[in-house]
């Protein structure tokens, strides 16, 4: 019977499985099983920021269809979701909401950077209003190239997430390590957008007399510095 | 192109009606390539008053200011406050200005007279510091309540500030690029000012919005005594179509008061648009509403177009290439915005994926015409950027004669009978035709109140005079009106495309060569088309420069929403959704 096609070591990780119990018992490792559960099972939540949004959800509509990889059920809720896909450009009003909304994602979480404004400002980048990229505030996984990056730019991303996450362990992922992973510090609007973790380097910055704010050795009359220190 | 092409105004002109009307107060506009009048700013509001009342132009169309000002010791610095009006019956286009120091900027608030002003006002307000009095509710609307200055002024420099024009000399011609982070004290795209101290900083969150909410909310009394509460909708919001923010002030389930939070989508594209060169904005302005790029293109190019008069005047296949390309967009984003009113409706995706499949036909056409999806970049100045590839009119040809129009029957068959439908939306945010047009709102959401104004027919711009169709009008100004107005409207361009592939001309597409830089002659202009959203209007004022000095997008999307709170007080929570969905905002071009 179908015994003599089932090579003795598929799915057998080495292990001697008698031959009656091939058909319904296979050894694996646990990451392999958890890893193959979560990778066709990454619930994205349901997050627009801008064009690539649009892309977004074409990519989970009829013609390009998300459920192919599990991961059609959009989550309104962070606290449902699994990924956060960032998918569009980031401002400086929006921030502080990303970060609280990655801050209540429930771990093992997932960023994707989707297009070029959320991966490093894109065509927006100078704007006043623009974070140069999420990922100076939050962990990024995938970075998707475009703008917007087409519905199959987007499946390709996702395809490396899969690979991405059939690659981890659960003996060293940081969310099942001892210590408690902190929550990213929520970024504040004042005069321009604070950053805590920077709160020493501004205040050096600030305290210092304007025409010592210039950074050092800039080749040329340093404009940014000028605006900076204005 | 309308009747208000750029005329060089000989400094004898004949005085205007307006002038007659008010000897003294009101001037002519004289610089060269400028339009309009000049009027004393003590007589603003009286001269608005009877502008409305007297002479009928009773739309305002646009509210901006621009910032004249120069580092030369010489210059005359001042701010400008600019206003476009229309008469609701179609025409063209009265402008008035008023100046004011830029040190002392304070402007007598139009909302009094038009309530469309509001949005427009407060934008004024919040980029370019221009104070205007009497307004109810003067507060930021883009940035947030304690950002630093006020950004569009020509002497507020950005984080990342490296050069007044592009392309910047380091990338071209010298090509020693460095990466403008590094020149950056902090390495980010931030400034603070001097003495600064972050440890001590406490974020108030809104104050000023809060207040406003209490201040507007009406008195709403009912058997039961309830408490009110205040909810915030957004901006992470499955409902509210990207980064759309609501504060509500709700008794029980009633709201009595609303107000609309943006911004959380505010890129700067008026700033640098006034950074770029003119053709480098073609691309930006795909993005602002990011659902119909051709339309964006259309009204940008008409704008520069009319300042450079005859150099770039489109071929004849040109024009017919760009009517069917802004059609067929319309067409797509009806299909979407009655698959996302449906969505909000609570029918949950499966009417979205119907528009879509739909959608991604006509996308599959401009990736084939423009090279992408929806970032399409097809207009230039003076024609397209290239011809229809080979066997494409055929494929449109099939789409719009016999694929669509059954669709469009079918979805009308399915949804606009449906029970759920018709009770979600029929007498749900009813707008009357006084309102509509007092605050500003244009396109489906003007025509659902039984205005028939339609751009493309009560003041033409391109080929429109040619062809034969309706201006889709509904009378009863609710939700069900503007959900059958999208349907009406895409079978009335599906009637303009076929008639534009019965006629498309052979021939070139573009007036000249395709230029790496034009030369725009000083003045200013106003272009606007019928984009699907509304009236999509582009104030440019050019300095002959490499640059515009202004760039200011009149988004449609952006001042329908200031009827959002009239037309949501007084009914229930769960109608917010709807009457927002109803809107069709796109949040690119209402943040921009």
């Amino acid at each position: 019977m179908t015994e003599k096609t089932v090579a003795p070591t598929v799915n057998s990780a080495g292990y001697d499985v008698p031959p009656e119990l091939r058909q319904s018992v296979a050894v694996t490792t646990l990451d392999k099983i958890w890893n193959m559960g979560r990778r066709y099972s990454v619930w994205p939540m349901m997050f627009g920021l801008a064009c690539c949004a649009i892309e977004m959800i074409c990519t989970a509509a009829s013609r390009y269809d998300l459920a192919r990889f599990g991961m059609e059920v959009m989550r309104p809720s962070p606290r449902q979701s699994d990924l956060m896909i960032v998918s569009g450009t980031v401002t400086k009003k929006m921030i502080p909401q990303i970060v609280r909304l990655y801050n209540q994602m429930p771990e093992p979480k997932y960023v994707m950077a989707m297009g070029a404004c959320a991966s490093g400002g894109g065509p927006f980048k100078e704007g006043y209003n623009v974070v140069s990229g999420v990922d100076q505030y939050v962990p990024v996984d995938v970075y998707v190239p475009g703008c917007p990056p087409t519905p199959q730019a987007l499946l390709h991303g996702l395809m490396k997430l899969q690979e991405k996450i059939d690659r981890e362990s659960i003996t060293s992922v940081r969310w099942y390590q001892k210590d408690d992973i902190p929550a990213i510090p929520v970024p504040l609007l004042g005069p321009d957008i604070i950053d805590p973790r920077d709160n020493p380097a501004i205040r050096e910055a600030t305290s210092r007399k304007p025409a010592a704010a210039a950074p050092a050795a800039p080749a040329e009359p340093d404009a940014a510095a000028e605006a900076a220190a204005s | 192109m309308s009747e208000q092409a750029p005329v060089q105004e000989a400094p004898a002109s004949p005085p205007t009606e307006l002038e007659k009307r008010f000897p003294g107060l009101v001037k002519h506009d004289e610089r060269a390539g400028y339009e309009g009048h000049i009027v004393e700013i003590a007589n603003l509001v009286e001269v608005a008053t009877a502008i409305r009342d007297e002479m009928g132009y009773d739309f305002l169309s646009s509210v901006t200011a621009v910032d004249y000002y120069s580092e030369a010791p010489d210059a005359e610095n001042f701010i400008e406050v600019v206003y476009h009006l229309y008469k609701s019956t179609g025409g063209g286009s009265l402008i008035y200005k008023v100046q004011v120091p830029r040190d002392n900027a304070v402007v007598p608030s139009l909302v009094p007279v038009y309530p469309g002003a509001d949005f427009q006002e407060r934008e004024a307000w919040d980029l370019y510091g221009v104070k205007f009095e009497s307004h109810p509710d003067l507060r930021r609307i883009l940035m947030w309540d304690g950002f630093q200055g006020h950004p569009m002024r020509k002497d507020w420099k950005e984080a990342y500030f490296e050069e007044e024009v592009k392309p910047f000399k380091n990338r071209w011609p010298e090509g020693q690029v460095y990466r403008i982070e590094d020149r950056n004290p902090f390495g980010k795209n931030v400034s603070y000012p001097a003495g600064f101290d972050p440890e001590g900083f406490q974020e108030i969150e809104d104050p000023n919005l809060y207040s406003s909410l209490e201040r507007s909310a009406m008195e709403y009394v009912e058997d039961i005594d309830t408490e009110q509460v205040v909810v915030n909708l957004g901006p992470q919001h499955p409902s509210t179509h990207g980064v759309f923010r609501m504060a509500v002030r709700l008794d029980g389930e009633t709201i009595v008061g609303l107000k609309p939070v943006m911004g959380y989508l505010h890129r700067n594209h008026e700033q640098i648009g006034e950074r770029n060169t003119w053709i480098m904005n073609m691309p930006f302005t795909d993005r602002l509403d990011y659902l119909s790029s051709m339309s964006n293109n259309f009204g940008y190019a008409l704008a520069v177009e009319r300042l450079m008069g005859d150099k770039a005047a489109p071929p004849e296949r040109a024009e017919y290439i760009r009517v069917l390309m802004a059609e067929l967009t319309r067409i797509s984003n009806h299909l979407w915005a009655i698959g996302f009113l449906l969505n909000d409706l609570g029918a949950f995706f499966t009417p979205a994926l119907y528009a879509i499949e739909e959608r991604e036909l006509i996308l599959d056409i401009f990736e084939a015409t423009a090279g992408s999806r929806m970032m399409c970049n097809y207009f230039r100045f003076g024609g397209v950027a290239r011809d229809l590839p080979e066997g494409i009119l055929p494929k449109i040809k099939d789409l719009v004669q016999e694929r669509l129009p059954r669709k469009v029957d079918e979805l009308d068959l399915y949804l606009s009978q449906n029970e759920l439908v018709r009770s979600r939306g029929e007498g749900v945010g009813v707008i009357t035709p006084e309102d509509a047009i007092a605050f500003s709102a244009s396109g489906p959401v003007l025509r659902a109140s039984g205005v028939p104004y339609d751009i493309r027919r009560a003041d033409p711009y391109s080929i429109y005079d040619r062809f034969k169709f309706d201006v889709a009008v509904r009378y009863h100004g609710d939700v069900y009106d503007r959900y059958m107005i999208r349907i009406d409207e895409i079978r009335q361009s599906l009637r303009i495309i076929q008639q534009v592939i019965k006629d498309m001309p052979g021939g070139e597409i573009l007036n000249g060569k395709n230029p790496y830089q034009v030369r725009v002659p000083a003045g200013e202009s106003y272009g606007r088309v019928e984009s699907p959203k509304g009236e999509l209007g582009f104030y440019i004022v050019s300095t002959g420069k490499a640059n515009p000095h202004r760039y200011h997008v009149r988004a449609p999307s952006f001042i329908n929403l200031t009827i959002l709170e009239k037309m949501c007080v007084g009914q229930k929570i769960a109608d917010v959704v709807v009457n927002l969905g109803s809107i069709d905002i796109v949040l690119g071009e209402v943040d921009r």
